[in-house]
């Protein structure tokens, strides 16, 4: 199993750094950070804005090879360069990371233990009430984007604070002013930040459970007249058990490798959730950099990006390994 | 003596107004095994679904079904649970789908002991290794810890029946425990159960369509047509003297190894919705058959009951259906002087075998076909049979290919494949056609038959005016009414398909037809009538067949000369009178003995062949069959060493190019 996974790592890491150059040289291309420095009042002589520029690495007069090649050596180094206002790219990355990790984690797991739960239950109850309203609640939300969702939870939350007089949601940042100074001292603080949480997971979860909800329908109702669950019924097991330890058990392969991909993609894919709650993560820096025409950091973003991506498909892989044996014949 | 099981008058519907089972009433005693017979659409699989409660949603259910005096109809699915598994146990017809595929067998099994009995996971795997060891798992504590996908078929039914057991079941429900498993396998999966009913006690009801599986293990048995039964009876007063026009005629349908023709019972006709629904079928059907559903009566002091208002008819059952015509034989040269339409010589195919996922390495091969050598001349019929992954349908694939094979020559109609151009291949493809397994899977169902039938006729640039008239006259070739040219092919019934499959492949006129298993999918009777199709053909249009089957009784009835297959080796070759008559390979013989007899006297005696078929990828040295070979361990030292060191090769062993591959052919 290890020499498996080393091997798989070592194939990925290829194709990682062929996506992170390409989305280099695509960046390093077709933004103009030029325009950013020219544009400043009053406008700084040529040279100074070249001299500037070349500090950066992101002098558009410099052959794109050579530029390539002294962020390439940086890269290599672990330093992913500077940004457009000359700090260290790396340092901020490390901080937006973890800011995307708290913001996605939560809503990432609820959503698909959620949406395989709501699927699974719609699959056993097919052409009831309870799959319908399940089929029609997942479509809608499929429906509609990911930020008519977060506007609207928005206006539904600040309804409820009204109604009850009690903050109990939050919508902006990670944490309040001064809650960890309040009178329940740090546990006011973490209360703090789980009130800011709690809003901008739910768009994430719900937008997950919709998909995996649809999905997980589709592949339990595959096995919820096969030969095995009637075989376990056979044995003596309620119709209940049956489906949850061999149906369920069985559907949940497909859903589980695909849960470890969207998964990956997630981390840029929050960008919309991560502006409108005021969340300083990745896909909020991925936007503003991109119209700032910051090389260096999109560079970056979309080389975590990629190292995400393969990392999922090497925990999709082995996910698979882990719950389906018949995988497992292949890879040993 | 109580009864275990009694079932009475047990209706099953599937809505809207499907009646799969109207009435069926049976008994059955401790250590008693009743079998179930009908074809497909008789209402057995509805019937044992229903014993055990299992019907999908939808069915409505009335009748009695009482396991010791116990009423189960109408309890809750708790209550039921309690029983299922525990006092009443079912083995499924296919054990690859039937077992969860990931879950460890070990666990499986002791998961139904752990429901019931309450006992500690230790103490269920410990009883799950019992129970396989007793069902003839090799290393059980060892392959207690696999998957089912890692068993062979017998393996996985040896596994299923260890689970119907695991809590000494007073009744256990059998549905097709031995389809879809080779003759060899079905015999020793019966033995199994044999063995695990003994050591239960246990009642069983045996559920199949095949005849032969039911005369050696069954004591009574109870035979059904459109939901209900129609004769019932001691084993040995059924087979010997059946009552029924349906049970004689299913009888008769049986192909026979002894080459005897088959008495063909009519296959397509509906069952009737008033009066005996088998009257539509029925060569003695009377005026009153229209009117009234005849009730079982007894016929015979042993209590052997049939449902048929016109007995007096059926007190000679040999003359209720007629004697085919012995259609007289084409006058054709003989065959030594007829021409070759495929040669094959020395073929080799192997698979090779990869580990490793994203670079994978070689690490062997399966030795699909391993240099066999055949010839088919020109209207004849090279029936080529074997066990599951013995090569045969690979051998019959890379000839198809009509392209070099990796080993060996293949030649058709004198014209090497090796050889051959795009555009030749494309040519000698209307001269080699195939009909394939499951009429279900190889017709598309999206296309109309008339679609299907056209399609290589266009392919092959025949004129479109031609073709609607080409249509028509394939399905009268093929014995289908030109109205059925309109349907899809879910619209059709299986003899049908088969039927449209087999025009399809005569469309273009070949002088070659491939044909894989093409009856395995089909009933006793419809088969008995695409068997007949195709020896008429032949008869009619002079082309030859390569017939692939793994029902030794079913090539006799079509075949000229009969290759057998072991290990991709043709182990014997010869005329199939000489093959059948006097087998001179151990392998043939056994393979013969094997194949489940429709008479209940003829299981005295039997050898059944130890072990499955063998593993591809690793052949043994020396001959391939030793280790199953039954003559092999009776030899002396010197004569066994032979076997053990010299891979034999094909030798004179009768007139007529009758030859086998094996070091000792005089011995016995």
């Amino acid at each position: 199993m290890l020499v498996f996974l080393l091997r798989r790592l070592a194939g990925h890491a290829v194709l990682a750094v062929l996506a992170a150059s390409l989305a280099y040289l695509l960046a390093a291309a077709a933004l103009r950070p030029r325009a950013e420095f020219e544009d400043r009042s009053p406008r700084p002589p040529a040279a100074v804005v070249d001299a500037e520029l070349d500090r950066l690495n992101l002098n558009d007069r410099t052959p794109l090879a050579d530029r390539y090649r002294v962020w390439a050596t940086g890269v290599l180094h672990g330093d992913f360069g500077r940004t457009w206002q000359g700090d260290p790219v790396n340092g901020e990355l490390g901080r937006r990371l973890l800011v995307s990790l708290r913001l996605l984690t939560c809503g990432a797991v609820a959503g698909g233990v959620l949406g395989v739960l709501l699927g699974a239950w719609a699959a056993v109850s097919r052409h009831r009430a309870t799959d319908r309203a399940i089929t029609f609640g997942s479509y809608l939300l499929l429906a509609v984007p990911v930020f008519v969702l977060a506007v609207l939870l928005q206006i539904g939350a600040s309804r409820v604070n009204d109604a009850t007089g009690v903050r109990l949601f939050a919508w902006v940042g990670e944490t309040g002013p001064g809650a960890s100074g309040g009178a329940f001292g740090p546990l006011g603080g973490l209360g703090d930040r789980v009130r800011h949480l709690l809003l901008p997971s739910a768009t994430i979860a719900l937008a997950q459970l919709a998909l995996f909800c649809r999905y997980q329908r589709g592949t339990m109702l595959d096995v919820l007249h096969a030969d095995f669950v009637r075989t376990a019924r056979a044995k003596g097991l309620r119709r209940r058990d049956a489906l949850l330890r061999h149906g369920l058990r069985t559907a949940l392969v497909p859903v589980a490798t695909y849960f470890a991909y969207t998964s990956g993609l997630l981390l840029l894919g929050a960008m919309f959730t991560e502006k409108i709650f005021g969340w300083h993560g990745l896909g909020e820096w991925l936007i503003d950099s991109i119209t700032r025409g910051d090389v260096n950091v999109v560079a970056a973003v979309d080389c975590l990006a990629a190292a995400a991506v393969l990392l999922a498909g090497l925990a999709s892989d082995v996910l698979q390994g882990a719950l389906d044996p018949r995988a497992r014949a292949g890879a040993r | 003596m109580t009864p275990v099981l009694q079932v009475s008058g047990l209706h099953v519907d599937y809505a809207p107004d499907v009646r799969a089972v109207r009435g069926a009433s049976f008994a059955v005693e401790r250590g008693e095994v009743l079998g179930v017979v009908g074809e497909s659409g008789s209402g057995k699989s509805a019937l044992a679904l229903a014993v055990l409660g299992l019907l999908p949603a939808g069915a409505r259910v009335r009748g009695s079904v009482r396991l010791r005096g116990r009423e189960l109809l109408g309890l809750p699915d708790a209550a039921l649970s309690r029983v299922r598994g525990k006092d009443l146990a079912m083995v499924f017809q296919d054990p690859l789908s039937a077992l969860t595929p990931v879950h460890q067998v070990g666990d499986q099994i002791a998961e139904t002991i752990r429901v019931h009995a309450g006992a500690t996971r230790r103490a269920a795997r410990t009883r799950a290794v019992e129970l396989l060891e007793l069902v003839g798992v090799p290393d059980a504590a060892r392959l207690a810890r696999a998957y089912p996908h890692e068993f062979s078929g017998g393996m996985r039914q040896r596994v299923m029946i260890a689970m119907a057991i695991a809590n000494d079941p007073l009744a256990i429900v059998a549905d097709e425990p031995t389809t879809s498993l080779d003759a060899t396998v079905q015999a020793q999966v019966l033995d199994v159960l044999r063995t695990a009913q003994q050591a239960t006690g246990a009642a069983i009801v045996l559920i199949t369509h095949d005849l032969g599986a039911v005369a050696g293990f069954a004591d009574r048995v109870m035979v059904m047509y459109a939901g209900r039964a129609v004769e019932t009876g001691p084993v040995g007063d059924v087979y010997r003297r059946p009552r029924m026009p349906y049970t004689i005629g299913l009888l008769g349908s049986l192909p026979r190894l002894d080459g005897a023709p088959v008495r063909a019972l009519p296959a397509d006709a509906a069952p009737a919705a008033e009066g005996c629904p088998f009257r539509t079928r029925c060569p003695v059907a009377v005026a009153a058959c229209a009117v009234t559903e005849p009730a079982a009566l007894p016929v015979a002091p042993s209590g052997q009951v049939a449902a048929c208002l016109n007995l007096a008819a059926t007190e000679r059952p040999g003359a209720v259906y007629p004697v085919p015509e012995p259609v007289p034989a084409p006058d054709r040269p003989p065959r030594r002087a007829r021409p070759p339409v495929l040669h094959v010589s020395g073929l080799v195919r192997h698979h090779p075998q990869y580990r490793g996922a994203l670079y994978k390495r070689r690490v062997g091969a399966v030795h699909a076909v391993d240099g066999i050598t055949l010839d088919v001349r020109e209207g004849e019929t090279l029936g080529l049979v074997g066990e599951s992954g013995c090569g045969k349908t690979t051998a019959l694939m890379e000839i198809l290919r009509l392209a070099a094979p990796p080993g060996g020559r293949v030649s058709v109609l004198g014209r090497d494949t090796a050889a051959l151009g795009r555009a030749g291949r494309k040519a000698l493809r209307r001269d080699v056609q195939v009909v394939f397994q499951d009429p279900f899977a190889s017709l598309d169902p999206r296309m109309r038959v008339a679609a299907i039938l056209a399609e290589p006729l266009a392919i092959h640039r025949v004129p479109k005016d031609r073709t609607a008239a080409r249509v028509r006259e394939l399905l009268e070739l093929v014995g289908l009414d030109a109205a059925l040219a309109g349907r899809y092919p879910q619209q059709l019934s299986g003899g049908q398909r088969q039927r449209v499959g087999i025009a399809r492949a005569l469309a273009l006129e070949p002088r070659l037809l491939l044909l894989d298993e093409p009856v395995a999918a089909l009933d006793a009777s419809v088969r008995a009538g695409v068997l007949a199709l195709l020896r008429d053909l032949q008869n009619r249009l002079g082309v030859a067949y390569l017939f692939v089957s793994h029902d030794l009784a079913v090539v006799r009835s079509v075949a000229d000369r009969v290759a057998v297959m072991y290990h991709g080796r043709i182990v014997e070759i010869g005329p199939a009178g000489a093959v059948y008559g006097t087998p001179a390979h151990p392998y043939t013989r056994a393979l013969l003995g094997a194949v489940p007899v429709p008479d209940p006297g003829a299981r005295q005696g039997r050898v059944t062949l130890p072990g499955g078929p063998p593993d591809p990828s690793a052949p043994p040295g020396g001959c391939r069959f030793r280790p199953r070979c039954p003559r092999h361990p009776g030899l002396d030292a010197g004569r066994a060493r032979l076997c053990a060191e010299l891979d034999p090769v094909l030798a004179e062993a009768g007139d007529d190019d009758h030859a086998a591959a094996c070091h000792h052919l005089g011995a016995r």
